[in-house]
């Protein structure tokens, strides 16, 4: 089963970290990434821009284009993980291990339903 | 991550918002300062202990709150017999920080007076940046002052001095009405860009101490843009500061020596923080209120957007230029305009137009750079060579210098086997 692992954190907070702070968490999460990806287990992995690059389309008729994050919130969506898992128990590990390298903020551990890998190149 | 330093991260992204809020309280920028350094103190002591709170900024008002509350009861009993006035019981305080942050407008308020109080018209501009640096980012003298190259004692006096005016004028302290808040806005802005523009001009060799204005500038911006989501301006502010950082690394060379952008190694372009500018102009230009910072982001856009330099669209940068000179009329933006003619239509037609620049950037270093450059490229050398020595006298840093010194080598060097050439032609 795929499971999405949404990240959250405050975002002014993750701003404000050096440029040496933020570098040795990227550098702990790509251990566990490493790991992850070695047993195959590792989908698509995005650090999002900050939420003041977003815009949000309210499917409104016609739909209305609004400045910012959908949603006003202490934190913040700041990027995800799509890791396969056998189930909640392993998918919780995973964000553990995660959270050990990222402290602070929340996971929210959300199985997937449809996938589509997509074709993007990088 | 250790445990002081996600402290240290948490009171740095919490300070304006608490600093802000317990200004509004105290109506005292040196005791809300105190009661937030106060706060400050025994987070340090709490949270390793208890574990952070969820809301540092909340958790540090109301403690800063409690703490400067004491304070002024204890020096009025040293002056006078307590007055019997109401215990204030944590929990209230408690309730009231809630209160308050769920307040959004008041929160955005705050964050826009503190930072408002900095850029006062009776500070000069490097007092107001100083005093932002200090108040809002809350870096130490000693780190201001080292990216002002001044001495730390230089630096405090002129802290010292910027906030004693500031406790002289009035600060505004009501909710601000539109009008207002707008301006306040585009004068919050205005001195965001100067410290921007303060770690950005410097010199090669003083480039890496003096860039950490450049991140607090962004920092700053962004913080902004969160709170006035929908401003254009703030998007194009935003988006300027991070595509001109972004070059940060391609711009000078191992000693210090300006690369122009034409030079320029653009793998070494941050494509990070360019894809983040580049999404902040799009944002921006769909509100179709454009404005000087949204104009400057969007030229700065097209050098981010060409891999090349030869694909550098220097059409669309010389209608933009004409775009800002409408809004803001000024010598230095021609000149600028008039780099993009000569890529446009040639250097004769660059020259025809700044001529008439020459009264008023008479002591203008870049007006002769670029007169030298024109001058040279349209072969009349000892023109250029005037032009280029003028630019060396009135030059601000030794970089700069440097690569004017540059210009007149080739001078020299194409105008030795000068016979050989023009017999040539």
């Amino acid at each position: 089963m795929l499971y999405a692992i949404l990240c959250y954190h405050d975002e002014d907070m993750v701003g404000s970290w050096t440029k040496e702070q933020d570098a040795t968490v990227m550098k702990k999460l790509a251990v566990v990434q490493e790991k992850l990806a070695q047993q195959g287990r590792l989908g698509p992995v995005a650090r999002l821009l900050p939420t003041t690059a977003a815009t949000t389309l309210r499917k409104d008729d016609p739909p209305l284009v609004l400045d910012g994050p959908f949603a006003e919130t202490k934190e913040q969506l700041l990027g995800f993980y799509v890791v396969d898992c056998k189930n909640l128990d392993e998918a919780l590990d995973v964000a553990r291990d995660l959270g050990a390298a990222n402290p602070g903020g929340a996971y929210e551990i959300r199985p997937v339903g449809v996938f589509n890998p997509g074709s993007v190149q990088t | 991550m250790t445990d002081t330093a996600w402290i240290d991260a948490a009171l740095t992204s919490a300070r304006p918002q608490a600093v802000g809020a317990l200004l509004r309280y105290f109506r005292d920028l040196d005791r809300a300062e105190e009661a937030y350094q106060n706060a400050c103190l025994r987070a340090l002591k709490s949270w390793p202990q208890n574990g952070p709170p969820r809301d540092p900024a909340a958790w540090l008002i109301m403690v800063g709150r409690n703490v400067g509350i004491d304070d002024i009861r204890r020096s009025r009993k040293q002056e006078a017999l307590p007055d019997d006035d109401q215990a204030i019981s944590d929990l209230d305080d408690a309730e009231d920080a809630l209160a308050e942050r769920l307040d959004g407008s008041h929160y955005r308020d705050d964050i826009l007076r503190l930072l408002f109080i900095c850029c006062h018209p009776d500070l000069p501009p490097t007092q107001q940046i100083a005093l932002a640096l200090r108040i809002v980012s809350g870096l130490s003298v000693k780190q201001i002052a080292r990216a002002f190259l001044v001495s730390e004692a230089a630096m405090e006096q002129r802290i010292t001095r910027a906030k004693a005016r500031v406790a002289d004028a009035k600060v505004p302290f009501e909710a601000p009405g539109a009008a207002e808040r707008s301006e306040r806005l585009a004068s919050v802005a205005a001195m965001i860009y100067l410290i921007f523009n303060e770690g950005y001009s410097a010199s090669g060799d003083t480039a890496e101490i003096r860039s950490p204005l450049c991140e607090e500038a962004i920092r700053l911006a962004r913080l902004l843009l969160r709170l006035f989501q929908s401003e254009p301006e703030i998007m194009g502010l935003t988006a300027l500061l991070l595509l001109q950082h972004a070059r940060a690394a391609a711009r000078f060379d191992a000693d210090g020596a300006v690369i122009l952008l034409e030079d320029q190694d653009r793998r070494l372009w941050n494509q990070t923080l360019i894809a983040e500018g580049l999404a902040l102009i799009d944002k921006a230009m769909r509100h179709r209120r454009s404005g000087p910072y949204q104009v400057q982001a969007a030229i700065s856009a097209l050098h981010a957007r060409a891999e090349k330099p030869e694909d550098t669209d220097w059409l669309q940068i010389e209608l933009l230029y004409g775009a800002l000179e409408i809004m803001q009329p000024s010598p230095v933006v021609t000149l600028n305009r008039a780099v993009a003619v000569s890529k446009v239509r040639g250097p004769e037609a660059a020259l025809e137009m700044i001529d008439p620049l020459a009264q008023r950037l008479q002591n203008y270093f870049h007006f002769y750079g670029v007169r030298g450059a024109f001058l040279m490229q349209l072969g009349r050398n000892e023109e250029a060579r005037v032009a280029f020595d003028r630019a060396i006298a009135l030059a601000n840093t030794t970089a700069e210098a440097a690569h004017i010194r540059m210009h007149l080598d080739r001078l020299i060097r194409d105008s030795q086997p000068r016979g050989a050439k023009s017999s040539k032609k």
